[in-house]
């Protein structure tokens, strides 16, 4: 079927300013698929269902909208950790900023390189996720990443990694249109944890594959914040073996444009998986959570908890979806999401699914909006805590049921208490 | 202490007056109690003096030792030494309890331009209050009156009282609600508190917590003023023939 004309010409256009890196066998055949996928589908627009809530046109456009570099003035996030650290600056691998790339029990590689070679584990792996999560809902911006991504890193993990690894995006270059693309595989019985953190580009389109074998754990905590005008697409695509474990957090605080989609697939028995998320947005924040769980196996867990506090016009988006295959009985889906508006102005739109074809299964889901509880407020005063103290107590109050979904306790500790400091700091 | 003088009060949202001209004056030290009929304005003066949303005040003061109240913030009647022990105790899921003790404490002593409490001072302080009330561990762990009782809910009242040591405690109703042996653990805890340099003010329907909490004087308020002062034998009248009478008496 032909595109609209609009969508022919919003893609040609993106298209024509982007050049298919050159590269191995593998890496060749992956990307001319993923090109085609694009041009088959086109590049989304503020008239197709799954963009209802979220103009896509910053993220399509054939050259990105300047965002002025920002300076954090605080310590870098997870800078207390030990960790294993890997840096981009504009979507682009700093050899000279990051760590020695070696470490027990993984096995770390550029992208690039691994590209260049004939045959690599990842080429089973890399744009397959992808390319499986575009039915039945189609992910034109995941695709033409997988296209054109020129770094990432593929790492394979073999056995318990000893320290999180940490991928650490730099923004230098108020102009800067990044595309990145990992690749995570994580063998059986194996446990990684990866975090991500940092202002990454004017613009960033990033995608994660993640492929976890039977019995094997991955941990993913990300810190978004607080470049407000950059503009953030980015995708994890999950499939998940037996008894296996994933579990990811996500922090958000500004941004006018980011849009975060999860897709996940319980394809072995017992498996788990949460994906959960905290954002803070002010003026002309624009949050999307968009996140669709299969269910395709017998007893898996899945859980979704997405909290969102909303001021001076912000807008928060959720899309959530659980599907529940013929067969995957047992099943137990939860999802949250829920938006504290602090005034009138600020929005939230939501859309729960479920979609169910299994009769034995345990599926809930709920969304809600509300202001701050004035009577807690009240109460809070009345003890002394003044009026803004108390609004932060109540607004931390509120994310809390999101922020526990961190198991990793120095994170967690690191995370709250930068969320603290930020809410003290937008009240000047 | 506490001086409210021709105190009229009316609705925010509506056109209804509420006090009509109170007239009331607490001593330090002394523990006044106020009585009267469902609708008299007892709750809505609990309310105005800490400085709750929703009233205007049409006329009159309330001064604290010297600072007229009504102008603050409800943070800063607090940190000037106003306590209000609720009717109904706020839940507050999400916040711990413990965090929640903590952060009220040190913030009236950062508004009073004293040293904040350490964590392992606190913790001290906190338990040691704590078991006076029979407030256990988990009590203390729990988010903020989420799950109490009724019972747990009034004694999470007090303790934060004690936990405050605020010079001026209103208790609304603290009896409301409470069997016999949680009402006389809640007066205990109040009168573990009274000191000379403390006054209270408690708002009651009725006389079984004065039993237990004895005022030096007993005001009854009816159609937003106060009608009569006596002593404590006022509070036994009232329980005797019911507020008919003294109504009657002063119309």
């Amino acid at each position: 079927m032909a595109l609209p004309q609009a969508k022919q010409t919003i893609t040609q256009e993106r298209l024509a300013g982007l050049s298919l890196p050159q590269g191995g066998k593998w890496a060749s055949a992956a990307r001319t698929d993923a090109l085609a996928r694009v041009q088959a589908a086109g590049l989304p627009s503020a008239r197709d269902e799954y963009w209802k809530f979220t103009n896509p046109i910053s993220l399509t456009s054939a050259e990105p909208d300047l965002a002025a570099v920002f300076d954090p003035q605080e310590t870098p996030i997870f800078g207390d950790l030990d960790r294993l650290k890997i840096v981009f600056v504009d979507g682009v691998f700093d050899a000279e900023a990051s760590d020695d790339l070696s470490l027990d029990g993984v096995e770390i590689t550029r992208l690039s390189e691994a590209a260049q070679a004939d045959i690599h584990w990842a080429k089973d792996l890399y744009g397959a996720l992808e390319s499986n999560g575009q039915v039945p809902v189609q992910r034109p911006l995941a695709a033409l990443n997988t296209a054109f991504a020129t770094d990432g890193v593929l790492i394979r993990a073999t056995g318990k990694v000893s320290k999180p690894i940490s991928l650490i995006y730099l923004h230098n270059s108020e102009s800067s249109d990044a595309i990145l693309h990992h690749c995570v595989k994580v063998e059986k019985g194996a446990d990684v944890t990866v975090i991500e953190s940092g202002p990454a580009a004017a613009r960033f389109n990033k995608v994660m594959e993640v492929d976890i074998a039977d019995g094997a754990a991955f941990h993913h905590v990300r810190a978004q914040g607080r470049d407000h005008e950059r503009r953030a697409v980015t995708h994890t695509f999950a499939r998940l073996g037996e008894e296996s474990t994933f579990k990811s957090f996500t922090l958000t605080a500004n941004g006018v444009m980011t849009r975060n989609e999860c897709v996940i697939e319980l394809t072995g028995d017992n498996a788990i998986a949460h994906v959960a998320g905290a954002a803070v947005g002010d003026g002309d924040f624009h949050h999307d959570d968009t996140v669709f769980i299969t269910h395709d196996a017998l007893n898996c867990e899945s859980r979704q908890v997405f909290k969102k506090v909303l001021r001076n016009g912000a807008t928060g988006v959720f899309q959530g979806k659980i599907l529940v295959k013929e067969g995957a009985q047992k099943t137990d889906g939860y999802q949250i999401s829920q938006s504290l508006l602090l005034d009138g102005d600020s929005q939230f739109l939501a859309k729960p699914e479920l979609e169910i074809y299994a009769d034995d299964v345990a599926c809930s889901h709920g969304s809600t909006s509300g202001a701050i509880d004035e009577e807690a407020l009240f109460y809070l005063q009345s003890r002394g805590v003044s009026k803004d103290d108390a609004q932060d107590l109540l607004v931390l109050a509120f994310l809390a049921e999101a922020l526990e979904e961190i198991e990793d306790e120095t994170i967690a500790d690191d995370l709250l208490g930068r969320l603290q400091n930020w809410l003290a700091r937008r009240r000047g | 202490m506490l001086e409210i003088k021709n105190l009229h009060v009316k609705l925010e949202e509506e056109d209804k007056q509420i006090l009509k001209g109170v007239d009331l004056t607490v001593e330090t030290g002394k523990v006044h109690a106020i009585m009267g009929p469902n609708g008299s304005g007892k709750s809505t003066l609990s309310y105005v003096l800490s400085g709750k949303d929703g009233y205007d005040v049409t006329d009159g003061e309330a001064v604290l030792d010297g600072e007229d109240v009504l102008e603050m913030e409800p943070e800063e009647r607090a940190a000037a030494g106003l306590f209000l022990a609720f009717q109904y105790p706020v839940e507050i899921p999400g916040v711990g309890n413990m965090t929640f003790l903590r952060t009220a404490v040190n913030a009236q002593r950062k508004a009073r331009g004293e040293e904040e409490m350490s964590a392992a001072d606190f913790l001290k302080f906190v338990r040691e209050k704590a078991k006076s009330l029979k407030i256990d561990a988990d009590m203390l762990k729990r988010p903020v009156n989420v799950g109490f009782s009724g019972g747990e809910k009034k004694r999470n009242e007090i303790l934060q009282m004690a936990m405050l040591e605020p010079k001026m405690c209103i208790l609304d109703e603290t009896d409301s609600g409470l069997d016999v042996d949680a009402m006389k653990l809640v007066a205990e805890g109040v009168n573990a508190l009274r000191s000379e340099g403390r006054s209270f003010l408690v708002i009651t329907h009725y006389q079984r917590l004065l039993d237990h909490i004895k005022p030096d004087v007993v005001h009854i308020m009816a159609d937003g003023r106060i009608v009569k002062t006596g002593g404590p034998e006022l509070a036994l009248e009232v329980e005797t023939n019911g507020y008919a009478d003294i109504l009657a008496e002063v119309a």
